[in-house]
């Protein structure tokens, strides 16, 4: 369709206030979290309805016109990213809590809801939403969603997957079907909505989400315990973890962390080369008992200093710190590069070994902070400038690398996207991948839905997965693969 | 589609002479006898099993232990039985990083014992003793512990799976935490053996609690079940199961509590305390939870946990005007509930089911016929109304099994 029409048939549909096309608008939109990869989309619309994006959708796949979701844009891998010639179907204007049912211990809401909101909504009544990525003052649930965000809570309470119960979905084709039992649980039928559930936005649009929210604890007790290496604090952490307590959370920072976060947001953590923050919570009795044990395991690993948080507003200092460890590189480096890999918790200290050793051949330095105790690392790499940036990246790749040689994964909360799908062969066999698009190809058989992102070059559907092989139509040059 | 192309003598050539059969009348499948059983050993194995059989027109259908080949419609066809039994291995217990990879064929019991070497387990309790990994995958089991550990697709991280063309695939990984690709466990989790066969699998473990006491409550009417439920669930104590026991004069609300020793007595003093405007509270050292016994008939009702009471009665209600007789256990905070049905026909069973599948219908959920003659199955349809989705579902199964080799039939619509 020609792209006057195309904008007269989406303000149609949306008004002309929920449809962008002006170049310099558009602007804003050209890229998520991760701003190594920019394209400016053909449109933008900002639907408000379900029956807004079904019609987008629809007028989509008629087209042939290729399309991204995207919430609030905080995504690290460039999965909101726009395809050239593409639509960007913005979610924040779908912002409605639609139903607080604590009976079942449900909350409905719209995608654009942002995660915060969620516990806000419920925290009076003594609940909350588990997922807290660190990013929860701004993501959005659709996002969230989608990415299957974790958080710092989800070592104890699972992650995002475990908390959608239900979703409403526009399909690629502009159909609208309910995934999941929503409230009832066992809905027979394939598990379509564990699938959906960190698909990166490729399977379809979210149009309303149920989740299941979790009755507050009745204590927290929170603790910093300062190392003098990582390796000693990762000893601290196995120690935890091997006693049979399971923690709501266990972070740890290295010493550069330390220092840039020291500079940005003067948390006043004790002089260290690591720290660890452990938290627990559950009923009292429990907590109290566990929470001596765990101080008694980082003494006997070692640590310096152990300062227990004496009320809400100390712990919430404590967690500032953490919380603000990504943004507050800028204090020491002008630019970082985010990785977010996996490794099993016994394997920490030796890759942080490799990890350090890498950052001294390639003469770049390498800040830590991370979810000691799921294993998901946190690597960022800080550079100077575009000259710096090539080398960082390849640091970064081959930081993934060791991740994978110890039995881990390429990601672990920020998802594949743009950016890492060039190694989702070093992960997974083509065959592996080749299952993956099966499911892709139920959903989505033109790949009009963010097209390109989490697999390096899928094939088209109808072909049968085997030994990789170009597809004739591609070789002929008669059709292209996203 | 004819097995005149598939010769018991091919199958032993892939698995070994002692590890195929022809198959017998136990071997039956909701009435279809197959032709052969094959015990496959290896992945490869596996995969050259699905390659003769799809290339055959064969339709396979994967066992475990059997424990649960009742779920399900009848197959369409079932010509060889890939019996999983063989592939028992624990392929890694990384002890101190809390996951497991296993062969599908491990029996879960064994496992348990020896994860409990070291004070671990799977945190999965699906009462039936001697199930398979694959099959309490495969048919997305679960127990009271749901409640508080979520079920098998909240605890698998990773998968291997043979396709009905041979294609040997895997997904996830063995690390707690991990969003790189689809996640295809959650997929073939509770796929009854209807997309492909489930060669290994792997899980996070949960420590084991080194304490348990359970507190029951004796409960007057329905809605005392419900409100007894409701306050342990909604309570701060955490219970590992809140379980509901409606048999006859028998109307209990049964929590589990599991801590360490500093921790139980609070927690049980609590549950005490929450229980008491309910009923007679009595209090036993470990788990005494109701049992579920083999009955003829088995309905599964899934219901938003809030109406606990009104499941209760409109199952008791609709059974009684049809003079019939029912006893109920369930996952009561989760909203789950098991019916046992005796007494009564076919067509008074599938008449109790249509009644409710109507209330479901209108308040969420579902009910799923779990255990039946092939006569009431064929009449009451095993899983009801599969949702808007179920379309999509079709598609998911053509796209993995294109020429419908794996357990035709059985699933939701006939997949
Ligand atoms: C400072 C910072 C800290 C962060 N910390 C964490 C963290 O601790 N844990 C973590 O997991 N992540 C973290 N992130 C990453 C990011 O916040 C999450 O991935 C988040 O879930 C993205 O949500 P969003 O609304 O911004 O989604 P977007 O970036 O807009 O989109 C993300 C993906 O979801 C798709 N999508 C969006 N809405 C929908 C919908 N309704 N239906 C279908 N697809 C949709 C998009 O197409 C895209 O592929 C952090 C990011 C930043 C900037
Ligand atoms: C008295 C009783 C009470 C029960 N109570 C409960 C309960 O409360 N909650 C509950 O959830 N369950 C309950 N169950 C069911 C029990 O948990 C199941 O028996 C178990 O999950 C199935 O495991 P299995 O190895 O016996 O599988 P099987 O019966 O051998 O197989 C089950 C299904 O999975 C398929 N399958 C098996 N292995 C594979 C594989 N490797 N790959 C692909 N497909 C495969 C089969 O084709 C079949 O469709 C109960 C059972 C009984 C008898």
């Amino acid at each position: 369709m020609e792209r006057s029409r195309l904008i007269r048939t989406m303000e149609s549909i949306l008004g002309p206030e929920g449809v962008i096309h002006e170049r310099e608008q558009l602007r804003t939109y050209e890229c998520d979290g991760l701003m190594n990869y920019r394209v400016i989309p053909d449109l933008v619309v900002l639907p408000e309805s379900a029956e807004q994006v079904q019609k987008v959708v629809r007028v989509c796949h008629e087209e042939g016109i290729p399309f991204v979701a995207r919430g609030s844009g905080t995504g690290l891998s460039g999965g909101a990213l726009p395809v050239e010639k593409g639509i960007l179907i913005v979610l924040s204007r779908m912002r409605r809590i639609l139903e607080v049912d604590l009976e079942n211990e449900r909350v409905v809401v719209e995608p654009g809801v942002i995660n915060l909101w969620v516990t806000q909504a419920v925290s009076d009544e003594g609940y909350f939403y588990a997922p807290d990525p660190s990013s929860q003052l701004v993501s959005s649930i659709g996002g969230n969603c989608s990415e299957n965000s974790g958080g710092v809570h989800c070592l104890k309470y699972g992650f995002t997957t475990n908390h959608v119960t239900g979703a409403e979905v526009v399909l690629p084709d502009g159909e609208m079907v309910h995934l999941g039992g929503g409230k009832a649980p066992d809905e027979p039928g394939y598990d379509l909505l564990g699938a959906f559930v960190g698909s990166e936005g490729t399977l379809g649009i979210a149009t309303k989400i149920t989740l299941r929210v979790v009755r507050q604890p009745e204590a927290i007790r929170t603790l910093i315990a300062a190392f003098e290496d990582t390796e000693k604090a990762g000893g601290a952490v196995s120690g935890i973890i091997g006693s049979g307590c399971v923690p709501a959370g266990i972070e740890m920072m290295d010493s550069l962390c330390l220092e840039a976060v020291e500079a940005a947001v003067h948390p006043n953590y004790p002089e260290c080369g690591a720290l660890l923050l452990v938290e627990l919570d559950g009923p009292e009795a429990e907590v109290e008992s566990q929470f001596e044990q765990v101080k008694r395991i980082c003494e006997e690993n070692g640590s310096s200093e152990i300062r227990v948080a004496r009320d809400d507003e100390e712990r919430a200092l404590f967690w500032k710190g953490r919380k603000a460890a990504f943004a507050a590189m800028g204090r020491i480096s002008n630019d970082y590069y985010v990785q977010d890999g996996v490794i099993p918790r016994t394997e920490l200290p030796e890759v942080l070994k490799k990890i350090s050793d890498l950052s001294s051949e390639y003469g770049l330095r390498v800040a830590n902070v991370f979810h000691a105790g799921d294993g998901n690392l946190h690597p960022l790499v800080l550079y100077d400038g575009e000259e710096q940036a090539g080398r960082a990246e390849e640091l970064a790749g081959e930081i993934i690398r060791v991740c994978l040689e110890h039995g881990g994964s390429l990601s672990g909360e920020h998802g594949i996207g743009e950016d890492k799908k060039k190694y989702m062969p070093e992960m997974f066999t083509a065959e592996d991948l080749d299952v993956m698009q099966l499911l892709r190809c139920a959903f989505d058989p033109h790949h009009l839905c963010n097209p390109g992102k989490v697999f390096p070059t899928p094939r088209l559907c109808g072909e049968r997965p085997g030994p990789f092989r170009m597809h004739p139509l591609q070789e002929a040059g008669l059709a292209e693969m996203f | 589609m004819q097995t005149r192309d598939l010769s018991l003598e091919q199958l032993q050539n892939v698995v070994g002479g002692e590890h195929a059969r022809e198959a017998t009348r136990q071997d039956a499948v909701d009435g279809v006898v197959p032709s052969f059983v094959a015990r496959p050993g290896s992945v490869e194995e596996i995969s050259e099993l699905m390659r003769l059989a799809s290339g055959a027109g064969a339709a396979v259908v994967p066992r475990g232990a059997g424990t649960k080949m009742h779920l399900g419609n009848p197959p369409h066809r079932a010509e060889v039985i890939v019996d999983m039994t063989r592939m028992d291995r624990v392929l890694e217990h990384a002890a101190a990083d809390q996951v497991l990879r296993v062969q599908a064929g491990v029996k879960l019991d064994e496992l348990q014992e020896e994860l409990a070497a070291s004070k671990q387990m799977l945190a999965i309790d699906p009462p039936e003793h001697g199930a398979t990994i694959g099959g309490v995958v495969a048919a997305n089991a679960s127990g009271p512990l749901r409640l508080r550990y979520g079920t098998i697709r909240d605890l698998i991280i990773g998968i291997r799976v043979v396709l009905s063309d041979g294609t040997v695939a895997k997904a996830g990984g063995k690390v707690v935490k991990n969003v790189a690709g689809y996640d295809l466990s959650k997929l073939f989790t509770g796929s009854l053996g209807t997309l492909g066969v489930i060669a290994e699998a792997n899980f996070r473990l949960h420590p084991i609690p080194e304490v348990a006491r359970t507190v029951t409550v004796a409960v007057e009417d329905a809605g005392g079940a419900a409100g007894a439920a409701r306050a342990v669930a909604r309570s701060q104590i955490v219970p590992s199961a809140v379980e509901l026991l409606w048999d006859g004069d028998r109307r209990e609300i049964s929590v589990l509590l599991e801590s360490i020793p500093g921790g139980i007595g609070a927690k049980v003093e609590t549950a005490r305390f929450l229980l008491r405007p309910f009923g007679e509270v009595r209090e036993e050292e470990g788990r005494v939870l109701p049992e579920m016994e083999p009955a003829e008939v088995e309905l599964k009702v899934n219901a938003p946990p809030a109406e606990l009471s009104g499941v209760i009665e409109s199952v008791t209600g609709a059974a009684e005007r049809r003079g019939l007789w029912v006893s109920l256990r369930g996952h009561a905070a989760s909203g789950v509930t098991f019916a046992a049905v005796s007494g009564g026909g076919e067509e008074d069973i599938s008449d109790l089911i249509a009644e409710l599948r109507e209330i479901r219908s209108r308040r969420g959920g579902s009910v799923v016929l779990t255990r039946a003659t092939v006569g009431l199955k064929r009449r009451a349809e095993v899983w009801g109304y599969a949702g808007d989705a179920f379309e999509l579902m079709r598609r998911v199964k053509e796209k993995f099994d294109p020429p419908g080799t794996m357990s035709p039939g059985r699933f939701v619509g006939g997949i």
